[in-house]
């Protein structure tokens, strides 16, 4: 079992009484609600609920991108004020600089920070054995299936190292086969650098096989539901799916959610 | 795509065929088009006859009249290009310079550059700098307009990924916002150098005293209509030609975005 760096003190990121309430067109729309959520150092977090339920502007908040109306975001220690490289993302669609290369896509971050080439040539190198795109590093988006778009955008946000890896339903757009092979890579990549992720996503046996914690949302506006410890032993491989103890924990998951299904029908 | 093969000459084989007809079965009033082979003659002697005191007062200086105007488009192209580009940019990302700025080129761009022609000789008199004025107006307008919305057609999430990357203000508008924009800003200039051609012989009608605009309207006023279609001829195909350069251009610049159509 990999050995796990004992809890640091200060959390990779955190939310605390969080609301985030957007104003479209004069309607006002309370898409999270009071959310206390936290990401400890190395943890692999995953959030899963149902569609529109606010996780993609939880996350987003976590990015930088969005600010919350209520209640104060902070990763790594300070608040967070806006995007940055110690946190992140990767999008459900790839969004990869169509008129750059592979190779200049994953060097966009290094390069923008004025890292020195003989510091993250290889580094880049490494890379791109790892997501299995030696010899495609001249090739541009357009020339790259799915599957290898989104591994280029897993590439170029780890040549950063960032202290907290944001991922939006990044395989939510590839089909089942391709799927399953960028799982073990992420799971890979976790071995590797026990990279702090939040891992947002649909899909219940996906978070289960790569999450350290499930976090099950309500339906809008979202709160967290109910958070469960994922005690599965790593590392972990796909053949996990079928112990009992991961579809014990699936049995609780589908629950909860239909749970939730079940009172916001009511509503 | 089906492929062409030689069909393109058709319609115009027969158009020319029509026009060859119409002159010498007379079905329109003799005297006032010339027939296809007199104009060919008359364009070839003007093109490569020999200069000075021959017969026709145009022979051999084709040329000479076809640098003056593609010059003049040439700068006045540059030009408009080189404040076009920059103040689309600016348009289109500061919502300051939009506030500014946009207003006015919006209220001046539905005057057209033929009402400009007496405000240019005014201020600028028979001179190349009043040919240039025009020019440079004319393509001004939609290579700022398109420039300014290819910069605001910026994909959000490719925005996000570049902030998130590290990637602060002049970095985004130079990687990020400026490549998004660039198919925008060729069909900018495409647009632009048509118009350069509309200004230039619109110009030399009337403002200055050389190049194809000027040959067009003196040759109009002594009657040779022969050389009027000929320099009609020459205009098109001088358009034509820089068009087919800037397509090549944006080719050779949006190698990516080739990919992704045929992707
Ligand atoms: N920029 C915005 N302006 C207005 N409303 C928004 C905006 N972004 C999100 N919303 C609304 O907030 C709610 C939550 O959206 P969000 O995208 O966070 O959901 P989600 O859980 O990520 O859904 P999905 O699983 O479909 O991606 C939705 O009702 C959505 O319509
Ligand atoms: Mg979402």
């Amino acid at each position: 079992m990999a050995e796990r760096p004992r809890a640091a003190p200060r959390l990779a990121a955190e939310l605390r009484d969080v609301w985030k309430e957007f104003v479209k067109g004069g309607r006002r729309v309370e898409a999270v609600r009071a959310i206390d959520f936290a990401v400890a150092p190395n943890e692999f977090a995953a959030i899963l609920g149902p569609s529109g339920c606010g996780k993609s502007t939880l996350l987003n908040m976590v990015a930088g991108f969005d600010r919350p109306t209520r209640g104060q975001v902070w990763a790594n220690g300070a608040p967070v004020e806006g995007p940055d490289p110690s946190r992140a993302v990767v999008f459900q669609e790839p969004a990869l600089f169509p008129w750059y290369t592979v190779l200049d896509n994953i060097t966009f971050g290094p390069k923008t920070r004025r890292v020195p080439p003989e510091v993250y040539r290889p580094r880049v190198d490494a890379l791109l054995a790892q997501v299995g795109l030696e010899g495609f590093a001249s090739h541009y988006p357009a020339e790259l299936s799915g599957g290898m778009k989104q591994r280029v955008g897993i590439a170029r946000v780890l040549v950063m190292e960032p202290e907290v890896l944001l991922m939006d339903e990044p395989f939510g757009s590839l089909d089942a086969q391709t799927r399953l092979v960028m799982q073990e890579l992420l799971l890979d990549v976790w071995e590797r650098r026990h990279q702090t992720v939040l891992f947002v996503t649909h899909d219940v046996e996906e978070a289960l096989l790569l999450a350290d914690s499930v976090s099950v949302m309500t339906a809008r506006p979202g709160r967290i539901k109910k958070r469960i410890t994922v005690e599965l032993p790593r590392p972990r491989a796909l053949d996990l799916t079928t112990s009992p103890l991961f579809n014990e924990l699936k049995r609780e998951v589908l629950a909860l959610i239909r749970e939730e299904r079940l009172r916001a029908a009511a509503e | 795509m089906p492929r062409r093969g030689p069909w393109f000459a058709l319609l115009p084989l027969a158009l020319l065929l029509l026009w060859h007809a119409a002159v010498t079965r007379q079905w329109v009033a003799p005297g006032i088009i010339p027939a296809p082979a007199q104009v060919a003659a008359s364009w070839s002697t003007w093109i490569v006859g020999p200069p000075g005191k021959s017969l026709s007062p145009y022979s051999g200086t084709w040329l000479a009249n076809v640098l003056h105007s593609s010059r003049r488009v040439c700068e006045g192209f540059l030009i408009a290009a080189g404040v076009g580009i920059p103040l689309g940019l600016m348009i289109g990302w500061n919502r300051l310079a939009s506030t500014l700025v946009d207003p006015s080129i919006q209220l001046l761009r539905p005057v057209p550059i033929t009402a400009w022609l007496p405000f240019s000789i005014a201020v600028f008199g028979i001179y190349d700098a009043g040919a240039l004025f025009l020019i440079g107006l004319g393509a001004f307008y939609p290579i700022v307009v398109n420039t300014t919305h290819g910069v605001r057609d910026t994909n959000l999430l490719l925005l996000r990924a570049a902030r998130m990357l590290g990637a602060g203000e002049t970095t985004i508008l130079r990687k990020v916002v400026f490549p998004s924009a660039l198919p925008s800003i060729f069909t900018g200039l495409r647009l632009g150098v048509g118009v350069a051609w509309t200004a230039v012989i619109v110009a030399e009608m009337i403002a200055v005293k050389s190049g194809l605009g000027y040959v067009l309207w003196d040759a109009y006023y002594v009657g040779r209509m022969d050389i009027c279609v000929a320099t009609m001829f020459s205009v098109g195909l001088l358009g034509f030609v820089s068009d087919r350069i800037i397509l090549g251009a944006g080719h050779l610049f949006l190698r990516w975005r080739v990919l992704e159509a045929h992707g």
